[in-house]
């Protein structure tokens, strides 16, 4: 790979491109990364990264975290944060599935518990939780309801019975963005999605059973704080998104902020993805608001999942979720764009923060933790292939300069046509089952696409965030079964 | 129908090139490319549900964008996999026409062979040109 030569090393995790790298530029560019990444990293995350240091407001750095690779708009893995009085909002910030995330869910159980029933278990699961292309939820909802999903989120699921209390308190901003307004949503946004809570998603969304083996625990103390307190505890983690109604409320906004971005707010962008309105104008509220809808759907979308899965192993375990432990350690978002306040230029003001695949990692202390991380620092849940593991991390902070952002999983190094030539479904089943990993999927060649050497090595990523003082590492989780779309 | 996808661009997503004589084979070869990231051959999908739309767009990109995330968005709203059979296109008209007539069936994950779910159009170095040869478009979706 071709690095930009002036990219200059600033210290051994973080690397600039200076403003003069292209026209345009307000501020450098920031990567986040081992020297070995950089290396690694494809052209595309410096075209990208530089097209995001050009953006109206922008505060600071164009930023990328050690995951970044090439997407639309921002690289995937970018973050940044504008003056929302100056600044604009862009959905290329964002991203198409707006609030894909990540949830951690505890149980009590141990892995020896567990394996005796984990075929069943990974077999009900698939089974309950709808995966897939075209999947449909068992949430039968009234487009009007599904409305007020969109502007309640967590909310509306804690007042349907699909959630506990402590659910919300464990959700990144309560599972419910304040401000969302479903009259800025189309039909055609609600048509797409209406019926599909509830379900995963596919491509990069799955649903794993994972163990905390003792030797994968990398932080004793937090590790209990996030009440892994067992000898190879068993724990469920998942990653999906707003599926097809967040798909279309950014499709809808992208074609609106084409029309405008130029000609009506004279705006000159690199790459159409990254069309945009000043976060003030009408446009850019009515946005603001549809995206918030969007980031409602999804809480609610893994909300509902979480509903199942306590169904499921209530019924396979014959004891009931709450005596299971089944807990929600956190659930954090990669695809938004919030006011915060943070730091800058040693001030504390609002800011408009976009991430785009990377986490908010909330150091210790810091308002928005729930009062039981807040001597730890937020859970960080950082998925990895399916065939190698995740990490569970914790916000430290070092984190200041990112506005406290982090990365969101490996990140891909091999097309999905590439993956599909090279590896077959049933093989990897196979292989996974020989090594004690259950696999279901909706689909052999969607298995294929997310073998694990598609992926960049995960160890590196999170190694690189704890270098870099933006995250550190808790537990590395492996998984025992799995549920792919 | 004459697309490929290119490997080296947009690594997380599904990118191709799809190229046609005609306007009109440039927009069907491009529909077979975003349905084919969806399902595995494609030409197994059977034929009982017929839909015909009409899109009209100033810009010939985008009416490839708003065409392209039509068969997007019926795959959500009605769960409808779709071979684009014909298409039409007024160039002449303003804005420009397009009238497409579509054969699919419902999802069924038992009997097709399902792959990746499209969630959108991107428009990451999307456009379409036309030399010598005809019509080339190149796409990046994103999944």
């Amino acid at each position: 790979m071709t690095l930009p030569s002036v990219i200059r090393k600033i210290s051994d995790t973080v690397w600039e491109i200076p403003v003069t790298y292209k026209q345009g530029m307000i501020v450098p560019a920031r990567i986040y990364c081992t020297e070995g990444l950089l290396s690694r990293m494809d052209e595309g995350v410096f075209e990208q990264v530089t097209n995001v240091a050009c953006l109206p407001g922008i505060i600071n750095y164009a930023f990328c975290m050690p995951d970044g690779h090439w997407g639309y708009g921002f690289p995937i893995g970018g973050m940044a944060a504008m003056d929302p009085e100056t600044g604009v909002i862009s959905p290329g910030g964002i991203g198409f599935d707006i609030n894909c995330g990540m949830r951690l869910v505890l149980t009590s159980l141990t892995y020896d518990e567990v394996k005796p029933e984990l075929p069943r278990l990974v077999d009900a699961l698939f089974s309950r939780i709808p995966a897939g292309v075209g999947s449909t939820g068992f949430v039968r909802i009234s487009r009007d309801e599904f409305r007020l999903v969109a502007e309640m989120g967590s909310r509306w699921c804690k007042r349907n019975g699909y959630a506990w209390q402590e659910d919300l308190e464990m959700t990144e901003e309560g599972g419910c963005f304040s401000g969302a307004d479903a009259s800025a949503v189309s039909d055609k946004a609600v048509e797409r999605g209406f019926d599909q809570i509830g379900t995963l998603g596919s491509g990069n969304h799955y649903l794993e059973i994972q163990v905390a083996k003792p030797e994968n625990i990398h932080d004793e103390e937090t590790a209990r704080s996030f009440g892994f307190t067992l000898p190879n505890q068993v724990a469920i983690m998942f990653h999906c998104g707003s599926r097809g109604f967040g798909h279309q409320v950014a499709t809808d906004y992208l074609k609106l902020f084409l029309g405008v971005c130029g000609k009506k707010y004279g705006i000159r962008v690199n790459d159409r993805e990254l069309s945009c309105a000043p976060f003030r104008s009408t446009e850019g509220q009515a946005y603001f608001a549809a995206m918030k809808c969007a980031v409602n759907m999804a809480f609610a979308n893994r909300q509902v999942i979480l509903h199942r899965i306590r169904e499921v192993f209530s019924s396979i375990f014959h004891r009931s979720p709450e005596d299971l432990g089944m807990r929600m350690v956190y659930d954090v978002a990669h695809n938004t764009a919030k006011l915060e306040r943070h730091t800058v230029k040693g001030k504390k003001r609002e800011i408009l923060v976009h991430r785009k695949g990377a986490t908010r990692a909330l150091a210790p202390g810091m308002e928005g933790l729930p009062d039981c991380y807040r001597e730890t620092g937020q859970p960080v849940i950082i998925g990895g292939s399916m065939e190698t593991g995740s990490y569970l991390l914790a916000g430290l902070p070092g984190g200041e300069e990112t506005f406290f952002t982090t990365a969101h999983g490996s990140g891909r190094s091999m097309s999905r046509h590439q993956a599909k030539k090279l590896f077959r479904g049933q093989k990897i089943q196979r292989e996974m089952e020989e090594r004690g990993i259950h696999v279901r999927t909706a689909s052999w060649g969607a298995l294929a696409e997310e073998a694990g050497p598609a992926y960049k090595n995960i160890d590196e990523v999170v190694e690189a965030t704890e270098l870099a003082g933006l995250s550190k590492r808790v537990i590395r989780l492996v998984p025992i079964g799995n549920i792919k779309g | 129908m004459p697309f490929r996808y290119l490997e080296d661009v947009a690594t997380a997503d599904a990118a191709f090139e799809a190229t046609g004589e005609t306007i009109e084979e440039v927009f069907l070869a491009a529909a077979a490319a975003t349905v084919n990231v969806m399902v595995e051959h494609p030409e197994e999908v059977e034929g009982g549900e017929e839909i015909s739309f009409e899109l009209e767009q100033g810009d010939l990109e985008m009416l490839l964008f708003d065409f392209l995330q039509e068969i997007i968005y019926l795959k959500d709203a009605r769960r409808l996999l779709l071979r684009v059979e014909s298409v039409d296109i007024d160039m002449k008209a303003t804005p420009i026409r397009l009238a497409a007539r579509t054969r699919g069936e419902t999802i069924d994950a038992q009997r097709h062979r399902l792959l990746t779910d499209v969630k959108a159009v991107t428009l990451h170095r999307f456009g379409i040109r036309r030399d010598d040869r005809g019509w080339t478009a190149t796409v990046v979706l994103d999944v």
